[in-house]
């Protein structure tokens, strides 16, 4: 008979194990198609703006005669074409038009905090709230009066059965 | 006119002063009776003697308080009499005040003469004071419900007021005269703003951010005059909804706009001054859950005192970011100095806010008890998180550029990719809390019973998530949608499955309901659930509401699936795009007193058959010297054909065309129409619940067998 430490450790190594494979099963879907010129043309095209002053996304720039977007089509195809990588293909972008040309931040440097904080503030407001309602249910229970008896467990459970069926539609 | 309606904002400007300042008076001396009566009746064994000084004071502030409200309602007169001969203005072609001239044209249609009022910086903000004007009118009538209150709320609306019309008289003044020689014909209204929907699209935006100033003016009043229980809360609760319906439909509105005329394909491009409507929305919505805690439990009395101030505050704050050009956004119509008048009024309200609340703070405490994790009042805990977090989330993605600038020396741009990075999981998130929080009960909700509400609805969810992912696209399924492909199909197929599930938790709360009602009437179902609903309208509006937000949701996760294509189309010319085909049948141009136009006529066939012909059109405005689109839409509940004409080719003369299939987008428009039938149904007054009376006992015994009647 397996001991409890010793089965939770095997336990343990197995749900690891599990996970590594879900990431590496999720990982190599999320790499499926990824190659595909006109697929990345799509993916980084809609990754970057107009710069004619429009503010959209290049690949919804839709004014015939923009000063900007059929040269910047040309080129992001001309890249891809090249064989170039993303990040390269970016960073020739930001070169030539500045940081502002990239739809989002990127997640280098200070820009990481655009999408760090947010979820930051996730985890404190989700740990704030737990704490808050653990400090919340763990107060002692109001006073009462001399010669009423608290009512708890299987009996306020029983009562609020019965206010549930008599009042709740 | 100009000098009518100059006249007129310098009156309202004086009007409003003395409401605010003899509405203070009143209340300080109505305090000072009040606490001299007390004092008086305490050294008085049998109680209710008013010395004659103390009903000096308290008459006296009472006429004083009656001047002020009556100031009040005047304002709203003096205020209409400015927007009507600012209208009136502009139907007569009168190119000798500026705003006329630059808004506005000879040939320019009626409707948008009249929606001049709101097309430019100064119009725009005449009209939000005429809003809040009239927001003071009523409220000011209605001052009989609870008087004192009212009279606190009636001088915090006068201090909102005072700052528009300062506005008004001295930055922005609507009524300013052109120098010089005056032209004989103006410069024309911004073609993107001539578009039908644009003539009620802003006023029902306006009636949503102005109207969240009358909770914050009866939440600053309570918390000043320390106002005892929580009536102020149901005061105000139908003023919330009806301000809340008022944004939502002014931010669909907006978006369906931005879809119709733009020409991009697209209703939410994250633009800093779409952010700012849905920021206050956000807030809002998180404020309409959380006061529910404050009615059935008492609790969360500061939480919401700091909920109504900030979709206050955020409603100003948008249109600071709109006006002030602080954050570049393609609505830069209205850039101007005015910006520092907002940040100054932002930061004085803030200062006049905290101060109050820290003063009467300990008036705010309440004795917070939770029995379970696992309860209503959790569920709306972590649902208010997320709105807010939503809330900041779109805060810090409009800042972002500017702290970026400020920290590294470069701006960037922050658009849709960073929001549908970040904002979209959180969404998630609230829509399984709109899922599960229904089902939660008040105080404490045992595991078993979740477990038995919940699992028909998961089940249900699960299924139609595998049927998405299964049904094959030949079968004519615009799905087929496989999660690992895209990070998009990924998002889409959680939204559909858990819009599902809330909308199974909402049919299986009428289906559970009703059986009751039906159980004790022997009603037929439908019947028992409308009865249901009418006992209580709040509860179930709220659910049709969540019900509408779900459909809406649905609309949204179609995005997933657009496909768009661009092509040049002489005569015959056939272009392909999904299940469509269209046929170029011809091109040509027209010309109009207002516009010269230029247009393709293009037939539409599906499965071999022609199911219609639609015509996009490309306008030059005269006056203006600007072009727009006019893109044809087709809607299916399915799809949208979505055809912009987006020029000539300079070199042959053809039509270049852009087509998008755009999925699901008519659910988004349903789904509006929903959540507004549902908060209007919640402010419907709950019919009254059936009392029964037992049968008095017979004194005849009655016989067995029907009753025979003669013949």
């Amino acid at each position: 008979m397996t001991s409890r430490p010793a089965l939770l450790t095997k336990l343990g190594r197995q749900s690891g194990r599990a996970i590594h494979a879900i990431l590496l099963i999720v990982a190599l879907f999320a790499l499926l198609g990824a190659g595909d010129p006109a697929t990345r043309f799509d993916e980084i095209g809609h990754q970057m703006m107009c710069i004619c002053g429009c503010n959209q996304i290049l690949l919804e720039c839709n004014h015939v005669g923009c000063p900007a977007s059929d040269g910047m089509r040309n080129e992001l195809m001309a890249s891809l074409t090249r064989g170039d990588s993303d990040s390269l293909v970016e960073q020739g972008f930001v070169q030539k038009y500045g940081p502002t040309v990239l739809a989002a931040p990127t997640t280098k440097g200070f820009d990481r905090a655009a999408y760090i904080i947010p979820f930051v503030a996730l985890i404190f407001g989700f740990g704030l709230i737990v704490m808050v309602v653990r400090a919340w249910k763990n107060r002692p229970p109001p006073a009462i009066a001399d010669g009423l008896r608290p009512i708890r467990g299987a009996e306020l459970e029983q009562f609020r059965d019965q206010a549930r069926k008599e009042t709740d539609l | 006119m100009a000098e009518i309606g100059s006249f007129a904002l310098l009156l309202a400007l004086a009007l409003s002063v003395y409401s605010l300042l003899a509405g203070i008076i009143a209340l300080a001396y109505q305090s000072r009776a009040a606490s001299q009566l007390a004092s008086a009746t305490a050294g008085h064994a049998g109680g209710g003697y008013e010395s004659p000084l103390v009903a000096m004071l308290r008459q006296g502030s009472e006429r004083i308080g009656e001047t002020a409200r009556r100031a009040g309602i005047a304002t709203f007169a003096a205020v209409l009499l400015a927007s009507v001969v600012l209208v009136i203005c502009a139907f007569r072609d009168d190119f000798s005040i500026a705003y006329i001239l630059h808004h506005s044209n000879r040939d320019l249609p009626g409707p948008y003469k009249f929606a001049v009022l709101w097309s430019g910086q100064e119009g725009s903000l005449l009209f939000w004071s005429l809003l809040l004007a009239a927001y003071g009118f009523v409220l000011r009538l209605r001052y009989k419900t609870d008087p004192r209150l009212f009279a606190y709320a009636s001088v915090v609306l006068s201090g909102v007021q005072i700052f528009f019309l300062l506005l008004l008289n001295f930055a922005a003044h609507p009524f300013a005269i052109v120098q010089g020689t005056i032209p004989a014909d103006g410069n024309g209204l911004n073609p993107l703003l001539q578009y039908p929907e644009m003539v009620i699209h802003p006023p029902m935006l306006y009636l949503g951010y102005v109207g969240f100033t009358v909770p914050f003016a009866f939440a600053l009043g309570a918390l000043i005059m320390k106002y005892p229980g929580e009536k102020w809360i149901n005061i105000t609760r139908r003023w919330t909804m009806v301000t809340w319906a008022f944004l939502t439909c002014g931010v669909f509105l907006g978006a369906h706009w931005a879809y119709s005329v733009l020409g991009w394909g697209g209703y939410w491009g994250w633009d800093p001054v779409e952010n700012a409507s849905l920021m206050p929305w956000l807030t809002g919505t998180a404020f309409l859950h959380s006061v529910m805690m404050q009615e059935k439990r008492g609790m969360l009395k500061m939480w919401n005192m700091w909920l109504v101030f900030a979709t206050f505050w955020l409603a100003i704050l948008g249109t600071f970011l709109t006006r002030s050009g602080i954050i570049s956004s393609v609505h830069a119509f209205a850039q101007s100095s005015i910006g520092d008048w907002f940040a100054w009024f932002l930061g004085i309200t803030l200062i006049v806010f905290l101060f109050f609340f820290f003063k009467n703070k300990s008036h705010l405490r309440s004795e917070h008890k939770l029995e379970s994790l696992v309860s209503r009042e959790s569920s709306f805990l972590f649902n208010n998180l997320l709105f807010v977090l939503l809330c900041f989330t779109v805060l810090w993605g409009t800042w972002f550029p500017k702290i970026s600038e400020f920290v590294q020396g470069n701006k960037v741009t922050v658009g849709a990719p960073f929001y549908n990075r970040v904002a979209i999981p959180v969404a998630l998130l609230l829509l399984i809390l709109t899922a599960v929080g229904p089902l939660l009960a008040w105080r404490k909700t045992s595991i078993e019973s979740l477990k038995r509400n919940f699992m028909w609805p998961a089940i249900g969810a699960i299924v139609v998530a595998v049927f998405l992912m299964i049904t094959p696209q030949s079968w004519g399924s615009p799905f087929g949608l496989k999660p690992w492909q895209d990070i998009s199909y990924f998002y889409s197929l959680m939204a559909i499955a858990l819009a599902v599930l809330v909308a199974l938790t909402v049919a299986s709360e009428f289906y559970r309901g009703g059986r009751v009602i039906s159980k004790h009437t022997r009603q037929g179902m439908f019947a028992s659930m409308v009865q249901l609903t009418h006992r209580n309208t709040r509860r179930y509006g709220g659910y049709i509401v969540h019900f509408g937000v779900v459909v809406v949701i649905i609309g949204f996760a179609g995005a997933a699936f657009n496909l768009d294509k661009e092509q040049e189309m002489g005569y015959g010319d056939k272009m392909i795009i999904g299940p469509y085909t269209l046929i170029c049948r011809s091109y040509t141009d027209d010309d109009a007193p207002n516009y010269a136009s230029e247009w393709a006529v293009l037939d539409v066939y599906k499965g071999g058959k022609q199911i219609d012909t639609m015509t996009p059109v490309r306008r030059f405005y005269k006056a203006s010297q600007q072009t727009s689109t006019m893109p044809d839409i087709r809607s299916t509940l399915n799809e949208d054909l979505y055809l912009v004409f987006e020029g000539l080719n300079q070199d042959n003369g053809h039509p270049i065309l852009k087509a998008h299939l755009n999925a699901l987008v008519m659910w988004i428009w349903m789904g509006v129409w929903i959540m507004l039938i549902g908060t209007v149904l919640a402010l419907v007054p709950n019919a009254p619940a059936p009392v029964r009376v037992p049968a008095p006992a017979r004194l005849e015994p009655v016989h067995a067998g029907p009753a025979v009647t003669g013949d």
